[in-house]
């Protein structure tokens, strides 16, 4: 599969895993990942964990068996069915977001500083997370989908479905193209979760034509370009092709 | 300073922050925003959130938007009130977030599509999709019985007290219960039952409750 194609693959896609090797980056340390390689849930999960340069143990997760929705999964990792699952010792956390979260704060003193401390620069931080979660995150998701994920599993792509978002996008994009003239990085002068969690949707559609609409704007081109090219970010990306 | 919430005691997203600085005890001004005048579209108010929705918050010179955010922020910069409402310790305060991020995403896309289709549409002069709304039901009823098993270890989703995961959830369960007609999805949840009367019953949210009725 291509890098676009894995990137879109939803948290709780059966769609078979062709990774089959395991993964093992420590087994010294207690941080664990159990999750699955071109989930877009998982890599943001990992992006976090490679920006705050930490090991861990990623202990990959069959979709294609649909481990993730075994009874065992279900009971004791995450009851929705879905990865990634994180463990620090005693704590168990699914949701990527409460998960890059966690490690931002837990770890704030080691690798890149992924929050603001300042309380309002924090806030304004958060706003921007919620922006990819609430907008961006399923926008993007659903054009990845349609472009990307239908056409290698057989079925055809809706185009009336790609156009109404592609239009869904459009001033999504003014805002953040706006946004971006005002601040280097959409969560304040400083790379953050806000830009981060952008990242495994964003390299996925830039494999597709949609690319044109961020292309098309200057400051967002650039904020694109600048995330996807971390080094923490190449290091997860990569994983797709090992 | 008195903070301002802009937007319709009727949606949910302002009722979200208005429950969050009740149980702060945070002075506020509600300043109305007409949703079916598109107040909310013109460029006034598109300079104070530029994707035209509601609720913002303007604490003095800080402005934000996104109710999470905002409640986020709150309960920060309250903790010495009520440090249990967003955790004492880092691994508490990250499974709030986690609750948080099931709320938004898991629960709370199923409330906005059904709300959307049962109540926004038919206003609008449009057909709901009842394929559509039935199928939200159905997923909702797999969340709520995640909740139950959740609330059968926890007396709340995050852990043995009130915080902002729960909170979160009073404004969309609300709208299950009333126009949305879905009640049977808590009433028929021994746990999930006593939660909600529980949480619906915390003076805060009977505050929001007393403005929305015109009370307040």
């Amino acid at each position: 599969m291509s890098l676009a194609t894995h990137l879109f693959l939803p948290a709780s896609s059966s769609i078979p895993c062709l990774v089959k090797t395991r993964v093992l980056f420590s087994s010294a340390m207690a941080l664990k990942v159990h999750g699955t390689v071109g989930s877009p849930a998982t890599f943001r999960a990992l992006a976090a964990l490679h920006e705050k340069d930490l090991d861990f143990e990623f202990i990959p997760v069959n979709l294609s068996a649909k481990e993730h929705k075994s009874p065992q999964f279900l009971a004791h990792k995450n009851p929705f069915g879905q990865v990634p699952v994180f463990e620090h010792g005693d704590l168990k956390l699914f949701e990527s977001r409460a998960i890059t979260k966690y490690v931002a704060e837990a770890f704030a003193d080691k690798g890149t500083s992924l929050i603001h401390k300042d309380p309002k620069k924090s806030a304004i931080q958060t706003v921007w997370t919620e922006v990819e979660a609430q907008k961006f995150d399923p926008t993007v998701a659903k054009l990845g989908w349609e472009i990307v994920l239908k056409p290698k599993f057989g079925m055809t792509t809706d185009e009336a479905v790609v156009a109404e978002f592609e239009k869904k996008l459009e001033p999504l994009l003014d805002v953040y193209e706006k946004r971006l003239t005002e601040s280097k990085y959409l969560g304040g002068d400083s790379f953050t979760l806000a830009d981060l969690h952008h990242l495994p949707t964003l390299q996925g559609i830039m494999g597709t034509k949609v690319k044109s609409q961020f292309d098309a704007r200057p400051h967002v081109s650039a904020w694109a370009s600048d995330i996807l090219s971390r080094p923490a970010w190449v290091k997860v990306a990569s994983m797709l092709t090992k | 300073m008195v903070v301002k919430v802009y937007g319709p005691i009727q949606a949910a997203c302002p009722q979200r922050v208005l429950a969050c600085l009740f149980e702060f005890g945070v002075d506020f001004e509600l300043i109305t925003v007409d949703l079916d005048s598109n107040e909310h579209k013109q460029p006034d108010f598109l300079q104070k959130q530029p994707f035209g929705q509601v609720p913002v918050v303007e604490d003095g010179e800080f402005r934000l938007f996104e109710s999470r955010a905002i409640i986020r922020y709150y309960a920060t910069k309250y903790g010495d009130k009520n440090r249990n409402l967003y955790g004492t310790t880092l691994e508490e305060k990250a499974l709030v977030d986690q609750w948080l991020e099931v709320e938004a995403h898991h629960f709370n896309d199923m409330v906005y599509t059904i709300v959307l289709q049962k109540l926004v549409i038919p206003k609008m002069g449009g057909r709901t999709d009842f394929d559509l709304v039935h199928n939200c039901e159905k997923k909702l009823e797999q969340v709520f019985d995640i909740y139950e098993q959740r609330l059968s270890k926890n007396n709340y989703l995050a852990g043995n007290w009130f915080t902002l995961a729960d909170l979160s959830h009073l404004p969309g369960i609300r709208y299950l219960m009333n126009e949305c007609e879905l009640g049977h999805l808590v009433r028929d949840r021994k746990k999930v039952n006593l939660w909600w009367d529980d949480i619906s019953n915390r003076p805060a949210w009977k505050k929001v409750m007393q403005m929305f009725n015109g009370q307040g």
